[in-house]
């Protein structure tokens, strides 16, 4: 059997606001599919990807309720991709930089994210087969 | 031979600033490194047939691979028969394998 494969990734965006939040989502799809091990660290505005807070609303111009609308919301795609990953034999394992977190005051993520400082990214970056920063401009 | 990934995320046209991943790729591809350009989200439009001034021939002639995600260009209603010369729709999995195999990747 092949060794399964680790990568990491390192977000900064915040939800909602970038195209590359979508795409980091969709390279950490694939990668949990496989059933690699992943690894994220979210630093600055992306700690608010898994915020646990996040709620669903309703859209008053177009008239549609809450359940109408389907809101996509982050917290809700981190938690399948870690039922994703932990199907496929894989792991994904969230870190939110402890920092960032406080600084923003969202300390409430969903179960399975952990927080972390810079000095876990390096770690994460050291047990790696390969990392990859998506940093916003 | 060292490998590289470059993966283009944003429009040379409203940057407004250098071509980053242009001159990246010009310097690391003659020096006997395998050096793939992946365009994505607004990476994208340049790649257009006829947009002025992204000719991505020069790029191709020196053994740069050059690849375009295909659900940006989907995104964007880029058809593949309406890319430049030398450039592949490709699925984002191509970045992830990229990954596995070692490539020095580099977001921009």
């Amino acid at each position: 059997m092949a060794e399964r494969k680790t990568l990491t990734f390192a977000l900064m965006d915040t939800p909602y606001e970038s195209a590359r939040t979508t795409t980091a989502l969709r390279l950490i799809d694939i990668a949990t599919r496989r059933g690699y091990a992943v690894n994220v660290f979210a630093y600055e505005g992306a700690v608010m990807l898994p915020f646990s807070r996040q709620q669903p609303h309703r859209n008053a111009v177009r008239g549609r309720n809450v359940e109408e609308e389907n809101h996509l919301l982050t917290k809700d795609v981190v938690a399948a991709l870690m039922e994703m990953a932990a199907r496929n034999g894989g792991k994904l394992d969230w870190v939110n930089c402890g920092l960032c977190v406080d600084e923003r005051g969202v300390g409430e993520a969903i179960e399975g994210v952990r927080r972390g400082s810079p000095a876990d990214l390096w770690k994460l970056v050291e047990a790696s087969d390969n990392t990859l920063v998506i940093g916003t401009r | 031979m060292a490998r590289y990934l470059i993966i283009g995320s944003r429009c040379s046209f409203a940057a407004g600033e250098a071509d980053f991943c242009r001159d990246l790729v010009c310097r690391l591809a003659p020096a006997d490194n395998r050096v793939t350009l992946f365009l994505v989200q607004n990476g994208v439009l340049p790649a257009r047939a006829g947009a002025r001034g992204s000719s991505f021939a020069d790029l191709a002639c020196i053994g740069v691979e050059i690849l375009a995600d295909d659900f940006s260009l989907r995104e964007r209603g880029i058809s593949s028969d309406r890319l430049q010369p030398g450039i592949t729709p490709a699925a984002l999995d191509v970045v992830i394998d990229r990954l596995v195999d070692g490539a020095k990747a580099i977001w921009r």
